[in-house]
């Protein structure tokens, strides 16, 4: 436990001191959130057979893109770069179990993440007069299910990049169609046939409709078992990958 | 005390072997330097011993336990210099320090090791502003900062000016005073044999020589005698230099002329090596 704590202060201090990294995975949600509140938040967006404001449904969805940048992106981009320039062996190295390692990581993700969570619904409560949450345990819940998740899918797409030049490239390609076709920034109801078919697929698809659940329309989260589970299998399918293949060592010796 | 033993030690990778069958034992408080080019076999035993890889054969014991099945408390006893460097671009010196030392038991204070790789002057500077040589003095820092028992160092001084690989010699010397036994990688012989109580020379995943440097010297007792005759250069090599020298100059006074040049001197430990070693570059 006082090594767990130890290495979520480091966590820590390395995420705000690497500000590039900060910016890309803590900040770009909340600037989008910015951007585009200001293009549609007033105006209203079909969700379904109802009409909600742009501003409401922006900010559950860029909670949605949040823990995709968090995360997943963040996570993985931050993963390969120490897995390749041979951070990772020398932790394996050191009496540091690998097990509180990956746990402390994975923890300092949900404080990022949580803070972001925070801060859009604060500047969604502001600026754009979105309503508080009601249902705070579902609130945490869904964080919880979102980074634990999330985070296990980008343990497992580090496996499939070879090298740190590669890491963003390869992440952002994921994560950026994923985050759009997912509904995320856009709704999906005016998206093509084919794209819908896809989006019903991905995980991201079925967290932002919970969050839009939880934090729009103030229902407790397990009210839809059915996006619990795509989003659980979807995460399990992530560990799954990742204890297989995870390698903390680089490509070259 | 043993530090470390090493029996018929096996390590395939694919259709190559990379050890076939290595032996050695490390004592207690010992330095050993591991020689050999490229591709010897030298990494693979070092991370074999390190705990990072399987072995196919053998048996091996660091420290008492086996690598490939000890733990956390094993890990607290042994500090490793990887041959790449390996840091956070964004923490200082001594940041790296408390972060890594905050990972063993009893770690030795943040400014001890600062103090003993010589980064006084760059303590808070992150390490994207050090040069690689200084870079490397942290890599050693990190390895020491638990106080270990035991250290690998492969390839420490790998790029260093004449003068920071004096430096790391010193400390080097130091941790050996301290009683801390050390396995040392090196491509420098001169490194090995100023640093060294014992070294081995890999060549193809075997060991073919073991043993003091003077020692290994002294074994092959060939002296070399180089004088140029009418220009052309002349090389005896001698188990006997003293009845062949005699002899030499006996009959270059006799015949009222000069041995020019006249060299006489024993083979050095890089000579042997090449020696050693030749055989796979011809290949």
């Amino acid at each position: 436990m006082k090594l767990f704590a130890h290495e979520l202060r480091v966590e820590q201090k390395l995420f705000w001191r690497n500000r590039e990294a900060a910016f890309f995975t803590f900040a770009l949600p909340i600037v989008f959130f910015l951007i585009f509140g200001s293009v549609y938040g007033d105006s209203t967006i079909k969700e379904g057979a109802r009409r909600v404001r742009g501003a409401a449904y922006l900010e559950a969805g860029m909670i949605g893109y949040g823990i995709a940048s968090t995360a997943f992106a963040g996570l993985a981009i931050t993963l390969v770069i120490r897995r390749e320039s041979g951070i990772l062996k020398r932790v394996r190295g050191t009496p540091l179990p690998p097990a509180v390692y990956l746990s402390a990581v994975l923890g300092s993700t949900v404080i990022v993440f949580a803070i972001q969570t925070v801060l859009i619904i604060v500047l969604g409560h502001v600026l754009y007069d979105v309503r508080w949450p009601t249902v705070p345990l579902s609130v945490v819940l869904l964080l919880l299910l979102g980074a634990a998740a999330f985070a296990a899918l980008g343990l497992a797409i580090t496996t499939a990049v070879r090298s740190a030049e590669g890491s963003s490239a390869v992440v952002n390609a994921v994560y950026l169609p994923m985050a759009i076709i997912s509904g995320t920034f856009f709704s999906p109801t005016s998206y093509p046939h084919f794209l819908r078919v896809v989006a019903d697929l991905l995980p991201l698809t079925y967290f932002t409709k919970l969050a839009r659940d939880v934090i729009l329309h103030g229902k407790e989260i397990w009210a839809d078992p059915g996006a619990i589970t795509w989003v659980a299998c979807w995460g399990a399918i992530g560990l799954a990958v990742a204890i297989a293949r995870f390698r903390w060592e680089p490509r070259e010796g | 005390m043993t530090a470390i033993r090493v029996e018929d030690l096996r390590k395939s990778y694919g259709a190559h072997e990379a050890l076939r069958g290595v032996s050695f034992e490390i004592g207690e408080g010992e330095v050993f330097g591991l020689l050999g080019p490229n591709g010897a076999g030298k990494t693979t035993t070092v991370e074999i011993l390190e705990g990072y890889r399987r072995r196919d054969g053998g048996t091996v014991q660091v420290l008492g336990a086996d690598p490939a099945s000890a733990g956390s408390r094993w890990r607290a006893q042994i500090g490793i210099v990887l041959q790449s460097s390996s840091l956070y671009p964004n923490l200082t010196v001594a940041e790296h320090l408390s972060v890594f030392g905050g990972y063993y038991p009893k770690p030795r204070p943040v400014d001890e090791v600062i103090d003993l790789v010589g980064l006084g002057e760059k303590r808070d500077v992150r390490v994207k502003s050090l040069s690689g040589g200084q870079q490397r003095r942290l890599d050693l820092g990190l390895a020491l900062v638990g106080d270990p028992e035991l250290i690998f160092l492969d390839e420490p001084t790998t790029g260093f000016d004449p003068a920071a690989r004096r430096a790391a010699w010193s400390t080097i010397r130091d941790l050996r005073s301290l009683g801390k036994t050390i396995l040392l990688t090196t491509h420098y012989l001169d490194e090995a044999e100023q640093l060294s109580d014992r070294v081995a020379v890999l060549r193809e995943g075997r060991i073919v020589t073991i043993g003091a440097p003077a020692e290994l010297i002294g074994a092959t007792s060939e002296t070399e005698i180089r004088y140029r005759r009418d220009g052309e250069l002349v090389v005896l090599r001698t188990s006997e230099p003293t009845r062949v020298l005699h002899e030499l100059t006996a009959q270059a006074l006799a015949e009222g002329r000069d041995l020019e040049g006249l060299e006489v001197r024993r083979q050095t430990l890089e000579e042997l090596y090449l020696a050693l070693t030749a055989a796979e570059q011809e290949q």
